[in-house]
């Protein structure tokens, strides 16, 4: 899932300050389980603004609404009616979404409400972790299931580095050394062969270096 | 045994004298002259200078600039190259550039992560990491290929290196680590710097249990302590450094004037010891801004005078 968190509210305010009536639109996917840019995330940050600009004496109407997905053209169609009666939007979906809804509707300002910060999972109760770099080239099978580009502060593919120390990576006691996590789940499969052979270079044409991408697929195209 | 490169280096092994290599950082700035007066202090005690690349993540000038000035000395440069700043593509431009200079040792390394240095907010690169710089630097010089697949006319001729720290977790991994970057292509090594001799012995067991002490040659890293302070920090904050506490008593027990004499004493007899274990090819001394000292710790060692052998022009 993709995870997000908050801007801060001054951040917000400052893209907001100059108009009158602006829509906070969240998204029920993935922002709403990392509790960033959910129905509940719009309703504070709704309540938090507008008791702002009461206290500065600036006349400012805000509305609240949350769609499906953002990432999706049929959910960003609810908001066809209505988005003129606003001057501008405050998406609280990823970056995605907010590109998609400002695509949409190339005449309204559309503001980002959150940071969008990964891939990951929910660790526990409001601690998400990252798992994933999409690099458009999955190696899990050899790596235990454990990422090493995510989880490998070097993105080594030969690790661990001299860096590893207890468990844990080099650049800070809270970051667990993915190359150890490795080695300790091969040893457990009884795969530790796969440590053996040095992994070649790897293609990174599939991973952001080959530029914005795009996946075409036929057999479900309309 | 036969020499794969001009390096003096791998010829000194082959002949098989113990080797000697220190290094040298270069300067946070544009004076060359310091790698020459740095150069200049080890030249006659040593067989080969590492110049590191941006060591600890710190913009320094650049190791290749450093590695030519030492050729020009007329001395023997080991190029470290880290993979964290360049990709492939800038990497074997590097490693083309250095071999037309006539470099002819490079050091492959993953490099520090920037979090240490003096720029924590860059981008870091790692497209390749070290043990993939050894099989690149060993395509370009044994198939005459870039990564790309052109084949190239002329071929760098490099002696290649690697760093291998046995004291880094988890320890079981270690010569299995060290095993694969011989399989990529590493000719020899020099360690992280040794201080609890008896974890790093129980790797050389291991690392001859396998045969790969007749594969590579190992040098034993040491780097003296100045202080028990150094020593108090090396423990504690640099990761991967294992020293153990009988080496900070036995420096806290001295008056402190008396200390780094009591660092170089240490480190003397850590190379007599190590002569003695099998597989110890050399010794690679690091003293990091201390470079003065490395000539008295060579002969003390009864590692002076070096060796000279025949290097045929390349």
């Amino acid at each position: 899932m993709i995870m997000a968190r908050p801007k801060p509210i001054e951040e917000i305010i400052d893209e907001i300050k100059d108009f009158n009536k602006v829509l906070i639109a969240g998204c029920d996917g993935c922002v709403t389980v990392c509790e960033a840019g959910g129905v509940k995330e719009v309703q504070v940050l709704a309540s938090a603004l507008r008791l702002y600009f009461t206290k500065e004496n600036k006349r400012m109407e805000i509305d609240e609404t949350s769609l499906t997905r953002q990432c999706d053209k049929d959910y960003l169609h609810e908001l066809l009616d209505k988005i003129d009666d606003y001057d501008a939007i405050v998406s609280l979906a990823c970056g995605a979404g907010v590109q998609f809804m400002a695509e949409m509707y190339r005449k309204k300002p559309i503001f980002p409400g959150v940071d969008t910060c990964f891939i990951g999972v929910t660790e526990e109760r409001g601690v998400w972790a990252e798992r994933c770099q999409a690099c458009g080239q999955c190696i899990l099978a050899s790596t235990g299931g454990i990422c090493p580009i995510s989880r490998c502060s070097k993105r080594m593919l030969n690790g661990p580095c001299g860096g590893s120390e207890k468990g844990k990576c080099e650049i800070s006691p809270d970051t667990d050394c993915g190359w150890h996590l490795i080695y300790e789940r091969l040893k457990e499969l009884g795969q530790l062969d796969f440590f053996a052979e040095p992994t070649d270079p790897k293609d990174w044409v599939s991973s952001r270096d080959g530029g914005p991408r795009k996946i075409v697929r036929e057999d479900v195209r309309l | 045994m036969n020499t794969t490169t001009p390096s003096k280096l791998e010829k000194i092994l082959a002949e098989g004298h113990f080797a000697v290599t220190s290094e040298c950082g270069p300067p946070r700035g544009v004076n060359g002259e310091v790698v020459e007066e740095k150069a200049n202090l080890i030249k006659d005690h040593v067989d080969a200078i590492n110049v590191t690349d941006n060591q600890t993540s710190v913009v320094r000038l650049c190791s290749l600039a450093a590695c030519i000035r030492i050729k020009q000395m007329g001395l023997e440069p080991v190029l470290q190259m880290v993979t964290r700043d360049r990709n492939r593509i800038g990497i074997q431009s590097d490693i083309l550039g250095a071999a037309s200079f006539g470099i002819d040792n490079i050091l492959c390394l993953t490099g520090d992560h920037q979090h240490f240095g003096d720029h924590p907010q860059a981008i870091n690169v790692f497209d390749l990491d070290s043990t993939q710089l050894i099989q690149t630097v060993k395509l370009m010089r044994d198939e005459g290929q870039l990564l790309g697949g052109f084949e190239m006319k002329e071929r760098p001729n490099m002696f290649i290196g690697a760093a291998a720290n046995p004291f880094a977790d988890p320890f079981e991994i270690r010569v299995a680590r060290l095993a694969k970057k011989v399989a990529a292509g590493c000719q020899f090594i020099q360690t992280q710097c040794i201080y609890n001799m008896e974890k790093f012995k129980t790797w050389m067991q291991q690392v001859r249990d396998q045969g790969l002490h007749e594969k590579v040659a190992i040098l034993a890293g040491l780097t003296p302590m100045k202080n028990v302070g150094m020593a108090k920090y090396m423990k504690n904050r640099v990761p991967g450094i294992d020293v153990p506490d009988e080496i900070i008593e036995r420096l806290a027990a001295v008056p402190k004037e008396k200390q780094a004499d009591e660092g170089i004493k240490i480190c003397i007899e850590q190379i007599e010891e190590l002569k003695e274990e099998e597989g110890i090819r050399g010794f690679h001394i690091m003293a990091i801004e201390w470079e003065e000292k490395v000539p008295e710790i060579v002969e003390m060692a009864g590692l002076y005078p070096r060796p000279t052998v025949e290097i045929s022009a390349n």
